[in-house]
């Protein structure tokens, strides 16, 4: 009737102490790691929130500062994300299924995929600061022979938490994902343990969830 | 009520008892004991030495907080000027309610009790996230000092809501206090996660759902609200960072943005959040009710939905603060409906707390005094809310003592009351030792006495137009403001009656058995203190926590 953790000989060495099976183990990070993934999102649907109601109150100057938005940049970064979520499905896959080596490219390929976003965004930072087209007090658009409407900076200050707080996701992401290749390279994941990956995965996933409505929400409004 | 759970009755919970006594033939050292020194309380993944690290720094805070609050009523003893200018009192405030609520009220029950008793509730060797809890702990103590810092910085004196457009304009040391609450936070959302993970996956065979200690019913529902509510209180904080960093104008009106979106972005996660505090105190009292009146919780299944029913209604009653910000009529009205619905279950909940004492076996314990003295206190504090929530008298009194009192009564005269009643029912089993009950009764009366002499002056206060917030009054005031002061003076020495009782107990109170209380739930079938892994052997649970066997069980006494 009671499961005794005395049969220590039969642990596998990634079992923590305070479970009884591997398959509590993986089903309580599993659960875990969904409910971290929702407080991501709640937390982005504040912002979210905040820019539907610039929007609502200033729907003509949204419209019109968003132009100033590189179109291409933006197509080519969700390209390159939704690129790495798909090589981080692959390398859950290969870890599922014991081939370490295909899981070791794939997280190469994501972590690169993750370093191009983050720098065609410096390009595109860059961009926006030496036009002043900044937010709150710095901007300073007028100077440089923008003729925006008012209250513009106010777009630029959504644009810039918004993308700002993702570009930091990103940033984490490349952290996590290099110290689950590092894992990966000392042979610690097997179609038994591979729980990690998994939720490194849903993570990047998530971080590719924001950034498919960022694009959209900034980019394109007309 | 609970009538599939009466069925198997005569193990109950109890199947482990004996189990764990016949294995136990050399005594294992308790978790306090198990390992020595600094490291091994620095480093500690115990969840019970997690628990006594963070009740240890609640209660600390709850001290300096408590300070405040003495300090600031001393002034008011008086309609002048005493001793604080008007810009010192500001301080003092916000710090008195920023440390209150984010340093203890919030962290007191979930994280500190929660900690200790919850994998003990279920029969579990710990909680699911063993390291994630230690690194909760140590963001709580970041925050700690971030929001200590703020001292430093030139303090803060915008209340502890940090309303824009003040927030943004006033020259004290807001983005160190709001990044303070933000770290803050997330040390709460792990918290919240790990607990809503533990319970899902870490219960005891047997431990169905219907079978799992009410307590722990409420710190799951409370630890459902810290997850979905606290990202928000994140993003508003990091918003108003950025807002006097970069000025982007979202809540600033002369930038084009709308101060009162803080309004609806705050109360969204701070109203859930008065839940967050509240619902663990619900979860104590149902334990201490049942065990010290000998007899089933009335209702179990009413009381367990309806902790869970109020976890999902605090999310859609923010604009209740929010009456007289501008927003619209009809918002005002469905809110101030809202509010009356979110009354239901916690009546269901108090009903049924007073059924089950009907009939029962009362022990005059200390703990059941504080749960006396909880039903009194709170029941006030919760139908003030409805009479609050009530649009048109809400207008008359927004702003002014009744809410003051009113929100005192819920907090410290709910939440805080079941709080010390919880740690006198479960300091025998913390620590091993029994504290001294007389000196136990005499804190929960003068606790009693002292916060309703307190804060029901302020009821009549504020009925007549005194505002919060002010340093000085008007004559007509003077009197009910010194019952008042008086009364804050004998409930600090309630409060440090407390705090002598329960360490005079760890040093001279008499040996604890491993059931004092003759309790049915987990924590009490294991050694007084727990052993390091928390059971010899993993416990089966077979029946109802609160079948207790001396006692009528039918219910219909």
């Amino acid at each position: 009737m009671s499961t005794k953790a005395s049969e220590h000989e039969d642990r596998p060495w990634f079992l923590a102490h305070h479970f009884d099976t591997v398959g509590q183990q993986v089903s309580s990070a599993k659960l875990g790691m969904w409910l971290f993934a929702c407080t991501e999102v709640l937390m982005f649907s504040g912002l979210f929130l905040a820019y539907f109601i610039i929007r609502q109150l200033y729907p003509e100057m949204v419209l019109t500062a968003s132009e100033e938005l590189n179109k291409t940049a933006g197509g080519f970064n969700t390209i390159v994300l939704l690129t790495s979520s798909f090589t981080m499905a692959l390398g859950v896959r290969a870890a599922q299924t014991n081939n370490n080596k295909a899981l070791q490219r794939n997280l190469l390929i994501t972590i690169g995929c993750a370093i191009a976003f983050m720098i065609v965004k410096y390009f595109e930072y860059t961009a926006k600061i030496e036009h002043g087209l900044l937010p709150g007090e710095y901007y300073s658009a007028l100077e440089h022979g923008y003729m925006l409407p008012k209250y513009s900076r106010v777009f630029y200050g959504v644009y810039f938490t918004m993308t700002g707080l993702h570009g930091v996701h990103v940033l984490v992401g490349i952290g996590v994902l290099s110290w689950i290749y590092i894992r990966a390279r000392r042979r610690e994941f097997s179609s038994e343990n591979y729980v990690a990956v998994e939720n490194v995965g849903i993570y990047w996933h998530i971080v590719d969830l924001v950034w498919i409505f960022l694009f959209p929400l900034l980019y394109l409004v007309k | 009520m609970s009538d599939d759970s009466k069925k198997s009755q005569s193990g109950a919970q109890s199947g482990a008892q004996s189990e764990a006594q016949s294995e136990a033939h050399k005594p294992e050292p308790s978790y306090l004991t198990a390992q020595r020194g600094l490291m091994s309380w620095v480093v500690t993944i115990d969840h019970k030495r997690i628990g006594l690290m963070y009740l240890t720094a609640t209660l600390f805070f709850f001290l300096i907080a408590g300070l405040l609050a003495i300090t600031l009523r001393t002034e008011l003893f008086t309609g002048q000027q005493d001793f604080m200018s008007a810009a010192t009192y500001n301080k003092v405030f916000t710090l008195h309610g920023a440390i209150m609520v984010f340093l203890f009220i919030i962290p007191s029950v979930p994280a500190a009790m929660g900690n200790f008793v919850l994998p003990l509730m279920l029969g579990a060797k710990d909680v699911a996230f063993p390291k994630l809890n230690l690194l909760s702990f140590y963001i709580y103590c970041i925050a700690a000092v971030m929001l200590i810092l703020t001292l430093v910085l030139g303090s803060l004196d915008t209340g502890w809501t940090f309303y824009t457009p003040y927030s943004k304009t006033t020259g004290t040391a807001v983005i160190m206090a709001t990044m303070g609450a933000f770290v803050a936070g997330f040390s709460s959302i792990l918290t919240g996660i790990n607990f809503v993970v533990t319970t899902h996956k870490m219960r005891a065979p047997g431990m169905t759902w219907n079978r799992m200690p009410l307590m722990v019913w409420a710190l799951y529902a409370t630890a459902l609200i810290q997850v979905m509510a606290t990202p928000v209180l994140a993003i508003t904080l990091f918003l108003l960072v950025i807002e006097r960093t970069l000025s982007i104008g979202i809540f600033d009106p002369a930038m084009g943005g709308d101060p009162v979106l803080y309004q609806h972005f705050f109360w969204f996660y701070s109203h859930p959040a008065v839940y967050i505090m509240i619902l663990p105190g619900f979860g104590i009292i149902s334990e201490l009710i049942t065990v010290h009146s000998r007899k089933h919780i009335f209702g179990y299944r009413a009381i367990a939905m309806s902790s869970v029913a109020i976890a999902v209604i605090s999310f859609v009653v923010w604009g209740h603060h929010m009456f007289v910000s501008g927003q619209s009529e009809l918002a005002g009205i469905v809110f101030s409906f809202l509010t009356f619905v979110v009354a239901v279950p916690t009546a269901i909940k108090v009903f049924s707390w007073v059924a089950t004492l009907y009939g029962g076996s009362i022990r005059y314990t200390t703990p059941m005094w504080y749960a006396l003295v909880f039903l009194w206190t709170f029941t006030i504090g919760g139908l003030t809310g409805v009479y609050l929530g009530t649009l048109s008298i809400d207008v008359h009194l927004h702003d002014t003592y009744f809410v003051v009192a009113h929100f005192h009564y819920v907090m410290v005269g709910g939440t805080v009351v079941a709080f010390l009643g919880g740690l006198f029912h479960w300091w025998p089993k913390m620590f091993g030792r029994m504290y001294n009950e007389t000196l136990g009764r005499i804190s929960a009366l003068l606790v009693f006495i002292g916060f309703n002499t307190t804060f029901m002056t302020q009821f009549f206060l504020g009925h007549q137009g005194m505002p919060r917030r002010y340093y000085a009054y008007l004559p007509e005031y003077e009197a009910m403001h010194q019952v008042s002061t008086i009364g804050s003076w004998i409930l600090a020495v309630g409060l440090f009656l407390v705090l002598f009782t329960l360490i005079h107990a760890i040093k001279y109170g008499e040996r604890a058995s491993s059931n004092p209380w003759n309790a049915v739930s987990l924590e009490w079938h294991t050694a007084s203190p727990p052993i390091e892994h928390n059971f010899h052997t993993t416990p089966t649970v077979t029946g109802s926590p609160y079948d207790f066997p001396e006692i009528d069980k039918t219910g219909k006494h």
